[in-house]
């Protein structure tokens, strides 16, 4: 392993010159360098900071992190966080207890003093940030590392919370993992003779490759299957890669993949398939069954996991028109294309049929069991994955059209 | 008698005590109670013991991520270990021990260090006995 070469001013940053508060980051970053055999630390360009609900920090991580600004760090570079435990508008109305409110304020406060915007999404890729090719990055959010890995093809290992805080407290981080380009290259295959036709479907390929994976997956449908997923518009194959990527990650921890002929590197040439025998993922009903429950009874159903782009937000108003629900519908969103949505009058559309867009909070990370709500219905893979499990609410998954009709009914049919 | 061992510095700083060791690994959350320092983990070779006062000294830290933020539960509360001593640490532990404020090397051969022996850590020499 190499001996970790650290510049003068890193040294000095680490003997505390910059204050206790750059020290501590420093002495993060610096270890998890050693840790995993870094020769050195390089510049990042923005951190994206999980650690955010009250509900999964608590009263420990919110004190950490005012000792933390008391002690003067301050983010060096762009600095963006996670979603929150609520909407920090609407959180009332949803039904969040004020004691866990005040809780989650004085969070967000404490991240504020620290640098960091209050951002409160899992995609800010999509209207907050733009994110380049081969850009080094200290990010957290699972589905988004993944994003910004594979479909940008920028560089981010996934980090803890306090890590990518640290690194953007110094604006560095480790020169290692998924940082080199040796450890980005595919190291297993997979064959899917499917069709993609909905972020449902793509959501629960990834949650079977995740499931599956044992490194860095190489992807690719076959016949009719690839020409239509290659023959997509731009946005929709984003969307559903954003919907494979975050459910691979919540199933496996894939931080990485490669699809054929749609991620970055395959794309760019850099990666090629792997020479070993593929694993074939002959149809996704099993997939499918893995993700589905049997609750009929529902207290909610939710889209937008990861956080809704605005495009996804105006087929959901499309679909609803002239109609209204019956069941309390959420479209999660970060913020950013909440503003977006209120603009343009898309949000007002949406309220018409009794449904309303959600921000800064998903329902993966709300203390959903303290907002009466035991049962949902999903199009999200990642959220199916988690919510029995971390949350213990019972969840049906399908298409969004079918969650649609679901809300509209009533009732899952 | 008097041994020194050499390991590598993961939180610099200066730690005495008497140690306690486990040959397991030892999982922060949900294995340690952050408002005693009690080990509760059913079946542990700690369980019942308290980690307040003493130099840790075992394997690797495991399971989840925010095992880091029950490191620092335990200090806020008085209760952490004075030292910890790893054969190999990974993030969890190594961040918890860096908000924590805890003296941590790792990379130490832990095999010849036995609960009760007085053992401290400076830089990146322990010394036991």
């Amino acid at each position: 392993m190499p001996e970790l070469r650290l510049t003068e001013e890193e040294r000095a940053t680490l003997a505390g010159d910059d204050g206790p508060g750059a020290r501590r980051a420093m002495e993060m970053v610096v270890a998890l360098a050693r840790i995993y055999g870094a020769s050195g630390l390089i510049p990042i360009s923005s951190a994206q900071v999980a650690g955010v609900s009250y509900a999964n920090i608590g009263e420990a991580g919110l004190e950490f992190l005012e000792r933390w600004a008391d002690e003067g760090a301050r983010a060096r570079v762009p600095a963006l966080l996670n979603p929150a435990g609520m909407d920090l508008q609407a959180w009332e109305e949803l039904g969040t207890p004020a004691e866990f409110a005040a809780k989650q304020q004085a969070v967000l406060r404490a991240y504020a003093r620290l640098g960091v915007r209050p951002t409160c999404t899992c995609a800010p890729y999509l209207l907050e940030l733009e994110v380049d090719f081969g850009e080094h990055l200290a990010w957290s959010e699972s589905s988004a590392v993944s994003f910004v890995n594979s479909v940008v093809g920028a560089r981010t290992n996934r980090e803890g919370g306090p890590a990518a805080l640290a690194a953007a407290i110094v604006g560095r981080t480790g020169n290692y993992g998924l940082h080199l380009d040796g450890n980005r290259v595919a190291t297993e295959a997979f064959r899917a003779p499917v069709r993609l036709t909905s972020a449902a479907e793509w959501g629960a390929l990834g949650a079977e490759v995740g499931r599956l994976s044992r490194g860095v997956p190489w992807i690719e449908l076959e016949g009719e299957g690839a020409d239509s997923a290659l023959g997509m518009g731009e946005a929709d194959r984003r969307d559903g890669l954003r919907s494979f990527g975050a459910a691979a990650a919540a199933t496996g921890s894939v931080a990485l993949y490669h699809f054929q002929g749609l991620t970055a590197e395959a794309r760019a040439g850099q990666v090629v398939r792997p020479e070993v025998a593929p694993l074939v993922i002959e149809s996704l009903v099993e997939g499918y069954a893995r993700l589905d429950g049997e609750v009929e009874r529902l207290d909610l159903v939710a889209t937008g996991c990861p956080h809704a782009s605005l495009e996804q937000v105006a087929e959901v108003a499309r679909y609803l028109e002239g109609r209204r629900v019956k069941v309390p519908l959420w479209i999660m969103v970060g913020r950013d294309v909440a503003e977006a949505a209120k603009g343009s009058g898309l949000a007002a559309r949406i309220e018409e049929c009794g449904a309303r867009l959600v921000s800064d909070t998903c329902v993966v990370v709300a203390p959903l069991r303290d907002m009466g709500i035991a049962s949902l219905a999903t199009d999200s893979a990642k959220a199916a994955a988690y919510l029995p499990g971390h949350q213990r609410v019972q969840v049906r998954f399908g298409d969004r059209e079918r969650c649609l009709d679901a809300a509209l009914r009533g009732k899952w049919e | 008698m008097r041994r020194q061992l050499r390991g590598r510095v993961i939180r610099e700083g200066r730690a005495s005590g008497s140690a306690l060791v486990s040959l397991e690994p030892i999982g922060f959350l949900g294995g340690v109670d952050a408002a005693t320092g009690v080990v509760v983990e059913k079946g542990h070779s700690l369980e019942g013991e308290c980690l307040a006062g003493r130099v840790l000294v075992f394997p690797r830290g495991k399971g989840s991520t925010v095992g880091s933020y029950v490191i620092y539960s335990l200090a806020r509360n008085g209760v952490a270990p004075v030292g910890m001593i790893l054969a190999e640490c990974e993030p969890i532990v190594a961040i918890g021990a860096i908000m924590a404020d805890i003296p941590m090397v790792d990379q130490v051969d832990i095999s010849g260090i036995q609960s009760g022996d007085n053992v401290s850590i400076e830089g990146d020499v322990v010394t036991v006995g």
